[in-house]
């Protein structure tokens, strides 16, 4: 099973995703709590792209992929831009520092990194695809 | 999100209804950055109706404990949806931050 959407690069959109992941998710017996984990990792990427990648340009576009296969959950977002994210550079932030020193960004792809098994980000040409899976036994 | 406050002497309460995500955390933010909330005890934020919560409106709530605590203003949540609980419990934010099950408990701490 696969489904697919595109959307503009407005922080609205966001919405937009939650409800067509929850959608293509329904009907997948899975819990509340996993459906909404599964949501969460989708959202967080793909305001990354709409916020730090396209700087909320909604000339750009971003398309949402969630495929279904056996036990495996797999979604993919493309964004017609090339990357600046490095996933090699990333550390897991300290979150008590972020407490002390008040800072509101930067758990985003911690949680993504929590909730999934793999994240893999790839350059095609002027193509950034993230992909995020999720295996149930 | 819509969020509807009931302030006491000691206490503001904050009902969260809908979506905290990156495009609605700044109206939370909005609330929480006031200068006079520092003047109160304690700050509750009923989750009753809070639906979805991401890593922006986690942020909001980190960004604003150290001068909360600073302060000595106590930020409890209660009422969590046990789906927003388990975002809070990926991230070890239950064991900085006080979570409890009811108003009752929140008023008690």
């Amino acid at each position: 099973m696969q489904q697919a959407i595109r959307i503009s690069c407005n922080r609205r959109n966001l919405k937009v995703v939650r409800d067509f992941v929850g959608e293509s998710l329904a009907g997948q017996q899975l819990s509340e709590v996993l459906v909404n984990q599964l949501i969460l990792a989708v959202d967080e990427v793909v305001a990354n792209f709409i916020i730090h990648a396209n700087a909320e340009d909604e000339k750009q576009f971003l398309d949402v992929r969630v495929t279904v296969l056996n036990h495996e959950f797999g979604f993919e977002i493309e964004d017609a831009t090339p990357s600046t994210y490095s996933p090699g550079s990333y550390q897991e932030p300290d979150l008590r520092e972020f407490v002390r020193v008040g800072k509101k960004g930067g758990v985003g792809m911690m949680l993504v990194n929590r909730i999934m098994d793999r994240v893999e980000y790839s350059t095609t040409g002027e193509h950034t695809i993230c992909r995020l899976y999720k295996t149930l036994a | 999100m819509k969020i509807t406050q009931h302030a006491t002497d000691t206490t503001l309460t904050l009902a969260l209804n809908g979506e905290l995500d990156a495009s609605s955390s700044v109206l939370l933010d909005t609330e929480l950055s006031k200068p006079e909330i520092l003047r109160t005890q304690k700050v509750l934020i009923d989750c009753q109706q809070l639906n979805y919560i991401s890593s922006a409106g986690l942020g909001v709530f980190i960004s604003h404990l150290q001068t909360f605590q600073d302060a000595n203003v106590k930020l409890v949540f209660f009422n969590m949806q046990e789906k927003v609980r388990n975002v809070f419990e990926i991230l070890g934010l239950d064991s900085l931050m006080t979570i409890v099950p009811s108003e009752a408990d929140a008023t008690a701490v």
